[in-house]
């Protein structure tokens, strides 16, 4: 029995050391790729040819420049992509919040089939009615707008369910009730008392909305035909093209890095919030 | 019951603020985006020459006083543009994508050709022609010619025929013949018109011509290089000193797919021509030799032969003289072509590459300038030599090409002061259009795709990579299914 | 609530419709319209040729028909499984381990909150920005086969993108990179919900970690991980942006990548909305049925 203990206590040794090393492992993993892709984005075509090295060169802004002034649009795409996100997480938040809050604290006729319906519909992938959309979108006239890309964010079951969760144990029914003897209208008591107490939440699911639509690529490249209208996404994915006019590789790193470096650093900024608000969202998973 | 009121109205504001955020998008132009050269203009001269300027006061922008005042022009690049905002008398830029002739607003729609996305939005916005605004209404559109039968087609309807604006065969008495078979309609009328003639050849290294063969010479290198077993031969021995023929089996493909006998498609099933599979037997025979490479065109792997000291050591690109002037990277220190490296022969068969031609959308409501823009870029021998000089375009014109090709100050930098004129004209002669087809932009780009797993063995034989072929042709076009 | 009058509670309670409205109908118009209408046109002949449109004309099951009856179908249907299963299986191992040792209390790692943030970060990176870099990295002179010839491992370069399993190895370990922090947290968050005191009284009984983590944690976590490997499985199925990407459309070699929505967004391409339709369809019907297998087999044992 000792003997075992002391084994024991030597393997915490070694398992804490193993652990460290994996850990050390996958972060490198993980930030191997954003390394090279800084690196790349400093150097010019010519030095990209000639192998890799592990020192960054002088050529950023001069590709960056490029970049800005090739023929895709990356400035116009990043704003597209600003408001595009920015609406989308305010619409998703807040009606996602609203339709919880129905869910959540009202009782009427239908509520539980309602709410197994939104569950259901969880699972279907997007994907399988982008035909249907696409054709409806084009007989409202609706192509190369952002409306078909925001509005659809306001019935969003995954961020409904995240919400419906974090009221259960977030939202005390007192105060609502207090709100109510105050005489405050219902619409104005989900705004002003509501609301306020799912700050938490919102803020979680705000970041999330707008990182994924963000990244979203399938739908606005069928939405999107316009390159002035066109996201990030579609022009990341048209450096792929073969067009004459463009293949500086520093440029294709520039690009990519100007993509993805803003969302780094506004994680970096909010990790702890985002890291946190996984797990807050998993636990009644 | 007041806040109630407020809260809705704050809803509401919210809600059109919304609105705003979509609708903005449309109405704000890219004002951040300054005017600027791209990659392609980059050698353009700050100051215009003679030319310009002497064309520009004889041809006035003829915009007649009661048709549209915003001309769309349906693009997939800058190319374009750029050629009206450096040649079209009284053309002015106000941004990357708008412009200004007279008092008609020029409105670029950029619609980038990957995965077929340029004709996609065209197809859209031309089924929509007739009922859109006028200020909406396609007035020009572009085509290359590996699609361009789609929409010259004479049911279709969709390009006007060039007599309806005005135009004359005598207008066009100087274009090269197979510039004007690519958009003759079945009754023979003509819907769209091009600057350039994109005859081309074999673009190879004259060091290393001269250190493998002793010979640097067009006239020289061409005896090399005459047909496909010579070309075979010679590729041996280039792989003897470390040179690969070509980057690519893609860079021949051309050359071979231009000279076939027959359709793609016939009676509804495609047909693969025996030149193509020529090209597959030859061009398998060089991948296993290691004397040729198999990376897709324009990749980043592919251009690298553009160096003078590259990995992949390259002898010999393919292609007209855009390939030269654009894609070779020939501002850009320890490239072949600032060194001047290069020189360009006929090659194993004639072929051309590319090409862009201005179609007058049916429908549209600013005739006069079309048909002036028509004519002034694609006729006007003094803008057409400007073009040449200028952006080294192998233009339309016989008798500038002629000009240019006996001026004997003339020479290409890249091409080590070689005049490429006189062999571009002959070869823009010899280019014999009669078996495109309106399916040949996806036969050609899946052919190459499903070729590829071939050359690298992915492919057990050469049939299940036509099977692959066929497959995916299918599911481009369903009516050959 | 069921303390207040009656009248009330009703007045209060309608207001409940009301704010289902929006969602309601933004469903409505957004979601089931384009699912209904992609059902209809599952069952009609429609697309372009050239500037020509061909039908509608209904065939029925038709194009139900042609799809299932063609071998590469299924083929796309197994390459998605495939590698989807590729970086599944690695992404669960490793967040289990990683999972459990976070919230390992005598291990006390240092720095959770910076490996915390490092392993969640390409979660949040553009998928097709991602597929591009890993395109650009890997490439005959990229920076990989660069480095890898320097250190010596390679003569000369390998061709990641003319190999089948390279080109699905890099697929799935990308997909991997960017789901194996996301699962972590979800795991440890279900590992921290566990009673301590179930812990300790292993110990108390002299279970090793393993035993711990084999005959405690695993069970009572089941649910999160159905959760998560329902999550997964769908989003696997709907594998685009990736593969689509590192291979310029083309699934290539040989169609060896080429996933099930690739296939979709072919069809939509080519304006065949039948054949998109059919497929879309079939696309439904099997992530129902994967979720379903799922569910039933992982929640069997479960004490409900």
């Amino acid at each position: 029995m000792a003997n075992k203990k002391a084994s024991g206590g030597a393997s915490i040794h070694v398992r804490r050391a193993v652990s460290y090393i994996v850990l050390i492992l996958l972060s490198f993993l993980c930030l191997f790729w954003f390394y090279v892709l800084f690196i790349n984005a400093t150097r010019s075509n010519g030095e990209l040819g000639r192998g890799f090295t592990a020192i960054p060169s002088t050529h950023l802004i001069e590709n960056l420049n490029n970049m800005l002034h090739s023929s895709q649009p990356m400035l116009s795409g990043l704003r597209n992509s600003v408001i595009i996100s920015a609406c989308t997480a305010a619409l998703c938040t807040y009606f996602s919040v609203m339709t919880a809050y129905a869910i959540h604290s009202y009782d009427f006729k239908g509520k539980k089939a309602i709410f197994t319906f939104i569950l259901a519909i969880m699972m279907i992938p997007t994907q399988v009615s982008a035909l249907g959309f696409i054709r409806l979108i084009t007989k409202m006239h609706l192509m190369d707008n952002f409306i078909p890309l925001i509005i659809p964010a306001i019935a969003s079951p995954v961020t409904f369910f995240y919400m419906k969760q974090y009221m259960e144990s977030n939202l005390p029914s007192s105060l609502i009730e207090a709100a109510r003897i105050d005489g405050a209208g219902e619409f104005y008591t989900f705004n002003k008392v509501v609301l306020p107490l799912m700050v938490p939440a919102i803020a979680v699911q705000a970041i999330f909305s707008f990182v994924s639509s963000w990244n979203n690529y399938f739908t606005p490249a069928l939405v999107l035909h316009d390159d002035k209208m066109k996201t990030l996404p579609i022009l990341i994915a048209q450096l792929r093209a073969a067009d004459w006019l463009k293949f500086d590789m520093g440029q294709v790193y520039a690009a990519i890095a100007f993509s993805i470096f803003p969302v780094i650093i506004v994680y970096l900024i909010l990790s702890k919030y985002i890291v946190g608000g996984v797990a807050a969202g998993a636990v009644k998973g | 019951m007041k806040k109630r009121w407020l809260a809705i109205g704050l809803t509401a504001a919210m809600i059109t603020s919304m609105a705003a955020c979509g609708g903005s998008s449309s109405t704000a132009s890219t004002a951040e985006s300054k005017p600027a050269e791209s990659a392609a203009t980059e050698s353009k001269p700050a100051a215009e020459s003679k030319a310009a300027t002497e064309s520009k006061t004889e041809s006035k922008p003829a915009a007649a006083g009661d048709e549209g005042k915003v001309l769309n022009v349906e693009v997939w690049n800058d190319e374009f543009i750029n050629r009206v905002t450096d040649h079209y008398p009284g053309y002015e830029k106000v941004s990357d994508t708008e412009g200004k002739i007279g008092d008609v607003k020029v409105n670029w729609i950029i619609t980038a050709n990957q995965d077929n996305a340029y004709q996609n939005n065209l197809d859209e916005a031309l089924a929509a022609q007739a009922d859109a605004a006028a200020d909406k209404k396609v007035d020009i559109f572009l085509v290359e010619a590996d699609y361009a039968l789609k929409y010259v087609d004479a049911d279709a309807d969709v390009a006007m025929p060039l007599k309806d604006l005005g135009i004359t065969d005598a207008d066009l008495s100087k274009q090269f013949s197979y510039t004007q078979d690519v958009v003759k309609d079945a009754n023979g009328d003509l819907r769209g018109s091009s600057w350039q003639a994109c005859s081309a050849g074999m673009i190879y290294r004259r060091d290393v011509a001269q250190e493998v063969f002793g010979v640097s010479e067009p006239a020289d290198v061409q005896e090399l290089f005459k047909d496909w077993d010579a070309y075979k031969a010679a590729a041996a021995k280039l792989k003897e000193k470390g040179y690969k023929v070509t980057a690519s089996a893609n860079d021949t493909y051309r050359v071979y797919s231009n000279n076939v006998s027959g359709k793609w498609v016939q009676d509804g099933k495609v047909v693969v021509d025996e030149n193509i599979k020529k090209w597959v037997d030859d061009s398998m025979e060089l991948v296993k030799a290691e004397e040729t490479g198999t990376f897709d065109l324009w990749s980043d792997d592919w251009a690298k032969g553009f160096f003078q000291d590259p990995d992949g050591k390259v002898f010999a690109y393919f292609g007209p003289a855009w390939l030269i002037n654009f894609s070779m990277h020939a501002d850009e220190d320890g490239s072949v072509g600032k060194a001047g490296g290069w020189a360009l022969t006929t090659g194993p068969q004639g072929f051309y590459w590319g090409g862009t031609w201005i179609c007058a959308a049916q429908g549209t409501d600013n005739p006069t300038l079309v048909k002036d823009i028509i004519l002034t870029m694609t006729t006007d021998d003094a803008v057409m030599k400007d073009i040449a000089v200028k952006d080294s375009d192998c233009v339309n014109n016989k008798d500038v090409l002629k000009d240019l090709a006996s001026d004997t100050s003339f020479g290409n930098a890249i091409l080590g002061g070689q005049n490429p004129y006189e062999m571009l004209a002959a070869g823009a002669e010899l280019v014999d259009m009669s078996n495109i087809s309106i399916y040949d932009q996806g036969c050609n780009e899946e052919f190459q795709k499903a070729m590829k797993n071939y050359f690298e063995g992915n492919a057990a034989s050469y049939e299940d990579a036509l099977a692959e072929f066929e497959k995916n042709i299918k599911v481009k076009y369903p009516e050959l299914a | 609530m069921q303390k207040k009058k009656a009248s009330a509670v009703t007045s209060y309670n309608k207001w409940g419709y009301f704010f289902l409205i929006p969602f309601i109908v933004i469903f409505l118009i957004f979601q089931l319209i384009p699912l209904v209408s992609t059902v209809y046109y599952s069952f009609f002949e429609n697309y372009r040729s050239g500037l020509k449109q061909i039908g509608p004309n209904f065939v029925g099951l038709g194009n139900y028909a042609k799809l299932l009856s063609q071998k590469h179908f299924l083929t796309y249907f197994k390459n998605t499984m495939i590698m989807w299963v590729m970086g599944f299986v690695p992404q669960i191992i490793v967040s289990l381990i990683l999972g459990a040792w976070f919230t390992d209390p005598s291990l006390r790692l240092k720095g959770q909150r910076f490996f915390k943030t490092v392993i969640y970060l390409p979660n949040l990176i553009m998928a097709s920005a991602f597929a591009m870099l890993f395109f650009a990295l890997f490439a005959d002179s990229g920076p990989v086969n660069s480095i890898l010839m320097n250190v010596g491992i390679l003569a000369k370069p390998y061709k990641f993108m003319s190999h089948v399993w390279s080109v699905r190895g890099l697929v799935a370990f990308m997909n991997f990179l960017m789901w194996f922090g996301n699962t972590t947290i979800l795991l440890m968050a279900g590992m921290l919900g566990i009673d301590s005191s179930l812990f300790e009284a292993a110990q108390v009984d002299g279970a090793t970690a393993t035993q711990i983590f084999f005959q405690i944690t695993l069970p009572l976590l089941r649910p999160i991980l159905v959760y998560v490997m329902v999550t997964s499985l769908i989003g696997g199925l709907q594998m685009f942006d990736v593969p689509q990407i590192l291979t310029n459309g083309t699934g290539d070699p040989m169609s060896s990548s080429m996933t099930l929505i690739m296939f979709l967004n072919k069809h939509l391409f080519s304006k065949n909305y039948g054949m998109a339709g059919a497929l879309s369809v079939i696309l439904l019907i099997i992530t129902g049925i994967l979720s379903m297998i799922i569910f039933k087999t992982t929640a069997q044992n479960e004490v409900k």
